[in-house]
C-alpha cells in the first residue's frame, strides 16, 4: 500500500457515465475516496496508459453459496472472483442454506463479508420465508437491517395475491422487488428452452411463455401497486417487449440481462454439456438479438452475472440431473465487451454504464461513479488485450463455465475497492501500491 | 467396400453420413444370412467383452442385443440399474469407468436421460453403443426400420414415409427422421398437434394433424406407441379419442395405399394406435422388424469392435 494511501491514476482513459466523461485525465485517490489530483501533488503516480479507468463494476446477481454450500463457493472465493472480474460490489442472492430470510442469517453473511470479503457485499433478503412462496418475510425489519432489495431468486412466487401484497408492503419501505420470472407449471421439469434444438435433442423444453407470463404478472401488479419491480436475468424477446412497453406507460420496472444470454444460444446444447444448463435457459438467436436490442435502447439497464457456482461432481452427470447455473464473475466483462462493443452494438461508455450506473440506479445506492468525494471503487481494464478463459485459474471455487478455452477481447487489469487494490493483472505498478 | 467404419461409438444417426448408414445396412445384410444358417454363430467378437448396461428397463432391445452378442461369440455381462451401484448413489460416469477398468470393449447402454451417451463417450476409451436415451435417440431401432423398408421396397430414396403418434417424446422418431432424411426419403409426421412439434418443418419434414392427409400418399406407415401417462398430462383427452381420431383401424385403414407397409417398434397397444387386424394383417412387417433387429445389432457391434481394434492403443 502506498504511503498514507494517496495516489494518482495517470495516463489512462477515464469513462464515468454519470458525468458523461470519456477522456484522458487523472484520478486522485486519497483515504479511500476520489479526489481532485491537484490536491495531492506529492502522491505517487500510477501509470495506467493503454487502459480505461471506470467506476467499480456492480453485480446485481451473485450466489455466494455461504452458508450452506461451501463446497461450491465461499464468501472469500466469491468476492475474490468478483475482484478478478472487475466487480467492486456484488449483491448476494438470499437462496443460501439456511435461506437469508431473517436477520440472523443476514448478520452471518455480513460478518463474513466484512471480515473476509475483498469487495463490497450488498445484502438481499428473500420475499418469502424459506423461499416457499407462502408467507412474506419481515420486510420492514429487514429493511432496517440494511437489505437493498428483495428476491426469491431461483424460485418465483406463484401465488399472485401474495405477490400483490408483497409488492404493496415492500413499496412502503422503498425496497425494490427483484423477480426470477418463471411459471412453475409451464416450466414443468424442462431442462432447456423449448424450440428447434429441444425438438431435435429430445430434451424437455421450457417455453418462453413460462418467463413471459410472470413478467406480465409482475408488470400488472407493479402498476397496480405503484411498486419498483426488477426483472432478473431477462431472457425472452417477449419479456423485453413487455418491459419496454410498460416503461413507456410509467411502470417502475427495470431489468438485467446476463452475459450468457447475450452471447450463447440453445444450439450450444447439442454438446449435452451441463455447463450450458441454467435458468432461464439459453434461448434462440432471435431472443438473443432482442436482448441485445433491449440493452442498446435502454430497456435493460444492467448486466448481471447470475454467478451460480456448482461443484464439478454435481455438474459431471447426465444433463437431466445436473443443477441449473453457471459461474460468471470472471468472464462477464470480456464476454460482454466482445459481444457488445467489438460487434458495435453498444459504445464502450454505454457498456460501462450497464456495469455501473445501471445497477447502482436499480439499487438506489451511492456507487458506480468517479465523482470527487465518492468511494474510490475503480475498475481498470484494457479494451485491447485478449483474454483467454482458463477455468483452472479461476479464483472462484467452481469452474462451471461454458466459456472455458474461448478467447475474448477486453481484460480486467486492476480492481480497487475503497482505494485499496484488490486485484491486479500484469499491472505491476498497481501491484506495488 | 470403399468406406470403412472409424467411430468407436454409435450415439445417434445425426452423427452419421449416408455412406456410414449404408455401410451398417450392408453389413447387416451379410449378418442376416448368418442368422438363416443352421449354425448361427460366428467368431467375429471372440475374446471381446460386451457389457449391457440397462439403466432404464427393456426387454426386447436388451434381448436382441444379448442375442446379437452371443451370435458374435462375445463374452457378455448384463447389468440392470435396479441391482447396480447406481442405486447406491454412484454416478453414471463412475459406474462406467469401473466397467471400463475391467478391460471391457463395448458398453451397450440404455438410459432414461437424453444425451447420457453423448456425455459418456468422449470420457471413455471403450466403445459406447446407444440402446436408447430418453427422448433423444435409438439408432439401432431406426437402422432396423430402414433395413426392413429397403428389404421390402428395394430402397428408401424418394419413398414417402409417415411416422404417426407421440413424436414429441419419441427417440424412435428422432432416429428414424435422421436416417430417412439422409437416405433421401420424404418424411411426414402425424398425430395430435400437442405431440407433433411444428419445429420439424424446418428440416423439410411435413407435419400433419390430420390422419388422412398424413397417410394417404405413404409408402410406409410407422406407428409409435402411445403412452397412457401422456393423457394425464393433458396432451390428448383420452385413449379412446386417440384411437378414434389418430389410430389406424378398420375405418381409417382405407386412407392407406394398398401396397403400403405397416410398421411398429413395439410394444403395441392393440386397439389404441393400431387395430389387431392390421397389426396381424398382410401389410404388417412388425415381426420382421424384430428379426432384422438382430442382424442390425450384430453389424453395429461388429463395426464398432473393428474400429476399436484399429485405434492406436
Amino acid at each position: 500500500m502506498a504511503e498514507n494511501n494517496k495516489y494518482v491514476l495517470a495516463n489512462g482513459r477515464v469513462i464515468d457515465p454519470i458525468s458523461g466523461t470519456d477522456s484522458e485525465k487523472e484520478i486522485g485517490v486519497s483515504d479511500g475516496r476520489i479526489v481532485d489530483p491537484s490536491t495531492i501533488p506529492d502522491a505517487e503516480r500510477v501509470d495506467i496508459s493503454g487502459c480505461v479507468a471506470a467506476p467499480g463494476f456492480i453485480d446485481l446477481h451473485t450466489h455466494l453459496r455461504q452458508p450452506g454450500n461451501t463446497d461450491a463457493e465461499t464468501i472469500t472465493t466469491a468476492t475474490t472472483a468478483a475482484a478478478a472480474g472487475g466487480f467492486t460490489s456484488i449483491v448476494a442472492m438470499p437462496n443460501t442454506s439456511p435461506v437469508a430470510d431473517n436477520a440472523g442469517t443476514l448478520e452471518y453473511i455480513r460478518k463474513h463479508a466484512n471480515e473476509e470479503g475483498v469487495v463490497n457485499v450488498f445484502l438481499c433478503a428473500s420475499l418469502t420465508k424459506d423461499l416457499k412462496g407462502e408467507e412474506m418475510t419481515s420486510i420492514g425489519s429487514l429493511k432496517q437491517f440494511g437489505v437493498v432489495a428483495l428476491t426469491d431468486d431461483g424460485r418465483c412466487v406463484q401465488n399472485h395475491e401474495l405477490m400483490r401484497h408483497i409488492m404493496e408492503y415492500a413499496s412502503s419501505f422503498d425496497l425494490p422487488v427483484f423477480d426470477h420470472c418463471e411459471d412453475d407449471v409451464l416450466a414443468g421439469d424442462g431442462v432447456m428452452h423449448e424450440g428447434h434444438w429441444s425438438t431435435l435433442l429430445g430434451l424437455r423444453g421450457i417455453p418462453a411463455a413460462s418467463e413471459e407470463l410472470m413478467v406480465a404478472r409482475d408488470l400488472i401488479l407493479a402498476e397496480m401497486t405503484d411498486t419498483r419491480v426488477h426483472i432478473q436475468h431477462i431472457s425472452s424477446a417477449g419479456s423485453v417487449r413487455q418491459v419496454r412497453e410498460a416503461r413507456k406507460r410509467g411502470v417502475k420496472v427495470t431489468a438485467e440481462a446476463t452475459p450468457h444470454h447475450i452471447s450463447l444460444t440453445d444450439e450450444n446444447l447439442k454438446s449435452f454439456d451441463s455447463n450450458f444448463k441454467m435458468k432461464p435457459p439459453l434461448m434462440s438467436e432471435e431472443h438473443r438479438q432482442t436482448i441485445i436490442e433491449g440493452l442498446a435502447d435502454g430497456t435493460i439497464e444492467a448486466i448481471a452475472t447470475d454467478h451460480a457456482p456448482h461443484t464439478k461432481t454435481s455438474k459431471l452427470v447426465e444433463f437431466d440431473y445436473a443443477p441449473f447455473g453457471i459461474v460468471g464473475l470472471e468472464t462477464a466483462f470480456p464476454v460482454c465487451f466482445t459481444e457488445l462493443v467489438e460487434s458495435k452494438r453498444l459504445t464502450l461508455p454505454e457498456l460501462v454504464a450497464k456495469f455501473t450506473t445501471g445497477p447502482a440506479g436499480i439499487l438506489g445506492v451511492e456507487a458506480g461513479t468517479l465523482t470527487e468525494g465518492a468511494m474510490a471503487d475503480i475498475t481498470i481494464f484494457s479494451p485491447e488485450a485478449k483474454h483467454v478463459v482458463d477455468s483452472s485459474k479461476f479464483h472462484s471455487k467452481s469452474t462451471n463455465t461454458p466459456f472455458d478455452g474461448r478467447e475474448f477481447r477486453g481484460k480486467i487489469m486492476g480492481t480497487i475497492v475503497k482505494g485499496n487494490p484488490v486485484f491486479s493483472e500484469n499491472l505491476s505498478v498497481l501491484a506495488t501500491l | 467396400m470403399s468406406i470403412t467404419w472409424t467411430k468407436k461409438d454409435l450415439l445417434s444417426l445425426y452423427d452419421l453420413d449416408a455412406a456410414e448408414i449404408k455401410l451398417i445396412l450392408d453389413t447387416a445384410a451379410e449378418f442376416k444370412k448368418v442368422s438363416e444358417r443352421r449354425v448361427k454363430k460366428v467368431p467375429a467378437l471372440r475374446g471381446k467383452t460386451v457389457v449391457n448396461l440397462f439403466v432404464e428397463p427393456s426387454t426386447r432391445t436388451r434381448t436382441s442385443f444379448e442375442l446379437a452378442e452371443q451370435r458374435l461369440s462375445a463374452d457378455i455381462i448384463n447389468i440392470n440399474a435396479a441391482s447396480s451401484s447406481l442405486k447406491k448413489g454412484e454416478t453414471l460416469l463412475d459406474t462406467v469407468k469401473n466397467i471400463e477398468a475391467l478391460q471391457v470393449d463395448i458398453v451397450v447402454m440404455r438410459h432414461s436421460a437424453a444425451g447420457a451417451h453423448n456425455f459418456l463417450a468422449p470420457r471413455l476409451s471403450c466403445g459406447i453403443v446407444n440402446a436408447g436415451d430418453g427422448s433423444h435417440s435409438h439408432p439401432t431401432q431406426a437402422l432396423l426400420d430402414i433395413f426392413t423398408i429397403i428389404e421390402k421396397k428395394g430402397g428408401v430414396e424418394g419413398l414417402n414415409v409417415t411416422i404417426l403418434g407421440d413424436i414429441l417424446h419419441s427417440r424412435v422418431a428422432r432416429s428414424n427422421i435422421w436416417g430417412l432424411l439422409k437416405l433421401g426419403a420424404k418424411v411426414t409426421l402425424g398425430g395430435p398437434s400437442t405431440l407433433v412439434p411444428k419445429e420439424f418443418e424446418k428440416l423439410g419434414i411435413r407435419v400433419c394433424d390430420n390422419l388422412e392427409e398424413a397417410v394417404s400418399d405413404a409408402d410406409v406407415v410407422n406407428l409409435l406407441r402411445i403412452q397412457h401417462e401422456r393423457q394425464k398430462t393433458s396432451f390428448f383427452p383420452s385413449t379412446s379419442e386417440y384411437a378414434n381420431i389418430f389410430g389406424l383401424n378398420e375405418k381409417t385403414i382405407k386412407y392407406v395405399k394398398k401396397d403400403a407397409m405397416i410398421m411398429h417398434p413395439g410394444p403395441i397397444n392393440r386397439g389404441i394406435e393400431l387395430a389387431s387386424s392390421i397389426a396381424d394383417g398382410p401389410r404388417s412387417v412388425i415381426l420382421e422388424q424384430v428379426t432384422n433387429g438382430l442382424a442390425v445389432r450384430m453389424a453395429v457391434l461388429y463395426l464398432v469392435a473393428g474400429s476399436l481394434d484399429k485405434a492406436p492403443s
